[in-house]
């Protein structure tokens, strides 16, 4: 062979673009252990200080210095919690409308459209419920809702229009797209002979969703829950906006409160003390183990669902 | 045999069908109603002071926030020429080297835990290598957060698009002699053109929206951005300031900020959607 191409020089170029491309996949590896251990690292003097009893205490005074968790965790689990109870049966219903009940000519614009609200930023989310959602919450919700049920303890309170209620609704519209989308791929991928032998045996269309196509595609369900579920926890901008920040814990849903990312937003550029900021990195901390350990059991739960899937076919 | 009356069951039928579709509606209503009074507020406050002046003091009239739009623009840059090729590289790992090796499984398994860290964590990771040996916020932190952000999601995307081009071109490539490197670049990125572009517009889109990194990186500025050396005005962090004040000037220009990130974003983000379809047909 007399046109053999420069080996030397091609093997070098290899090397170099082999040893490149694994840089880079080392990079992630190395970026992910580097955040814990650099949240490790500063929030130290609040981990020496407040030991676990971090993770209890309420207590939140810049001015004592003395810092806890507690009321940063309650609002965290509460808005989330208030989102998914909304986000979950509005999303299966969505994906019921736009797999079985519309006409594909309706249910692709409006599928879209729904993706569409995935793609608005959070900030956004935070203008309208300040500038939009929360006086409408105010001055005709939560009247209305008191003067119904206002004895129990968990709708007393003022109307003030911001607060948990208000975060939690917020939350659930940004999370509603992801879980509609995860939803409505797990009705699709139901196979179409099981829905006919239901529909062969005379069910309707909501009795084969609610005990043939649900019941299959249970598991892919729950995965999109938990994705909603990570991305609502560590929200930021559209909860700070509204939330209230408050480091008081509240039964009410009326009231003002605050999670790990909206402290994190409202308080990190201020604090001066070298306690204060060790104490908000350890709350980043805390929020960075949450997530992490969410996203590793739905990438594991997704992960088995596949081969499942894979062994099934 | 006793049979069972239908009607209970249609009608149980029928009310589902009626609420799916109002739910439906719900979302839809939801995103036009966002969508308006962005639109509507926002366009108030447009006009071309807005668009190329610097911003005016609390409670006082005119001024724009040309700094912040620079600001903006000059940090997505960076951090997508940071954030994109090394996504892109890490994705071509996982698709042509590494495939099946326990590292690679890894990887592929920590950039799915990595797009789902909240952005806040990453600005403040950012935040104690870049801020606080430095000791002031800079222009260049924020990029990097920006880049971080990037990373996962064109290193995912780069992946699934690689695995998509067919091997039997990879195989009749490599077998006229042409060295992987040269196969991946020429080749196999040609087949899977759109689908990557796809991937960076989208991943440009996720992050020129975002807010909670830049907090505490890039932090905020009244000025124009000469360069990213200390801390750099950016459209969301000013949305964030200018909201929460109490001034109905600022709170206008909140509204203008909001108007152009909302129209950027959703451009950029239906561009690719357009992409992929082009790519599907």
């Amino acid at each position: 062979m007399e046109r053999r191409p420069h080996t030397k020089v091609q093997a070098f170029a290899e090397s170099w673009f082999h040893g490149a491309a694994l840089a880079c996949a080392a990079l992630v590896l190395l970026v992910m252990l580097a955040i814990l251990a650099e949240l490790v690292h500063h929030s130290r003097l609040s981990l020496v200080k407040f030991g676990w009893k971090f993770l209890a205490s309420a207590a939140w005074n810049p001015v004592t210095g003395e810092f806890g968790a507690a009321s940063s965790i309650f609002g965290t689990v509460v808005s989330t919690l208030i989102a998914l109870v909304v986000a979950v049966p509005l999303a299966i219903v969505i994906a019921l409308f736009l797999v079985e009940v519309a006409h594909p000519r309706i249910s692709k614009p409006v599928g879209y459209a729904i993706e569409l609200l995935a793609a608005i930023p959070s900030i956004i989310y935070g203008m309208w419920g300040l500038f939009v959602l929360a006086p409408t919450m105010a001055v005709h919700v939560q009247p209305f809702v008191g003067k119904l049920v206002g004895k129990l303890p968990l709708f007393s309170g003022p109307p003030m229009g911001i607060g948990m209620l208000t975060a939690g609704i917020v939350l659930a519209l940004m999370v509603l797209p992801f879980i509609t989308a995860v939803v409505r791929d797990v009705f699709a991928l139901v196979p179409s002979v099981l829905k006919e032998a239901g529909y062969g045996m005379g069910a309707t269309t909501w009795e084969v969703t609610r005990k043939v196509t649900m019941r299959h595609g249970m598991r892919g369900m729950v995965g999109g829950v938990f994705l909603g579920l990570g991305r609502a926890i560590g929200e930021t901008m559209a909860v700070t906006f509204v939330i209230g920040n408050d480091h008081r814990l509240a039964a009410s849903l009326f009231a003002s409160g605050n999670t790990i990312s909206s402290t994190l937003a409202n308080e990190f550029t201020e604090a001066s003390e070298p306690v204060y900021l060790a104490a908000l990195v350890e709350l980043g901390l805390i929020l960075f183990v949450i997530t992490l350990v969410i996203q590793i059991l739905v990438q594991l739960w997704l992960k088995r669902l596949k081969l499942r899937l894979g062994a099934e076919q | 045999m006793r049979l069972r009356t239908a009607w209970p069951r249609k009608l149980t039928n029928t009310l589902m069908e009626v609420v799916s579709g109002v739910a439906a509606a719900v979302g839809l209503a939801a995103l036009a109603w966002i969508l308006v009074v962005v639109l509507r507020h926002g366009a108030a406050a447009l006009n071309w002071t807005f668009l190329t002046g610097l911003p005016s003091p609390p409670g006082g009239s005119g001024g724009g926030l040309a700094n912040a739009i620079v600001g903006t623009l000059m940090m997505t840059l960076v951090g997508c020429v940071i954030g994109v090729p090394v996504g892109m590289l890490a994705g071509v790992y996982l698709a042509e080297y590494g495939k099946g090796r326990p590292f690679a499984t890894a990887v592929r398994f920590l950039v799915n835990v990595m797009m789902g860290i909240p952005s806040i964590i990453i600005g403040l990771f950012v935040y104690t290598i870049l801020v606080l040996p430095i000791g002031h916020f800079s222009g260049w932190a924020g990029a990097v957060s920006l880049a971080l952000l990037v990373l996962p999601v064109v290193a995912r995307t780069t992946e699934d698009m690689l695995a998509l081009v067919p091997n039997p071109l990879r195989e009749s490539t490599l077998a006229l002699g042409v060295p992987h490197w040269r196969a991946t670049l020429q080749i196999t990125f040609r087949a899977a053109k759109t689908g990557l572009l796809t991937g960076v517009l989208l991943s440009v889109a996720r992050v020129s929206g975002e807010t909670a990194p830049l907090l505490f990186t890039a932090l905020n500025s009244p000025y124009m951005p000469h360069s990213l050396a200390g801390p750099t005005a950016n459209l969301t962090v000013t949305i964030f300031n200018y909201a929460m004040s109490p001034y109905a000037n600022w709170q206008e220009a909140a509204w203008g900020a909001s108007f152009l990130i909302t129209i950027g974003v959703l451009a950029l983000t239906v561009t690719s959607r357009a992409l992929i379809r082009e790519r599907v047909r």
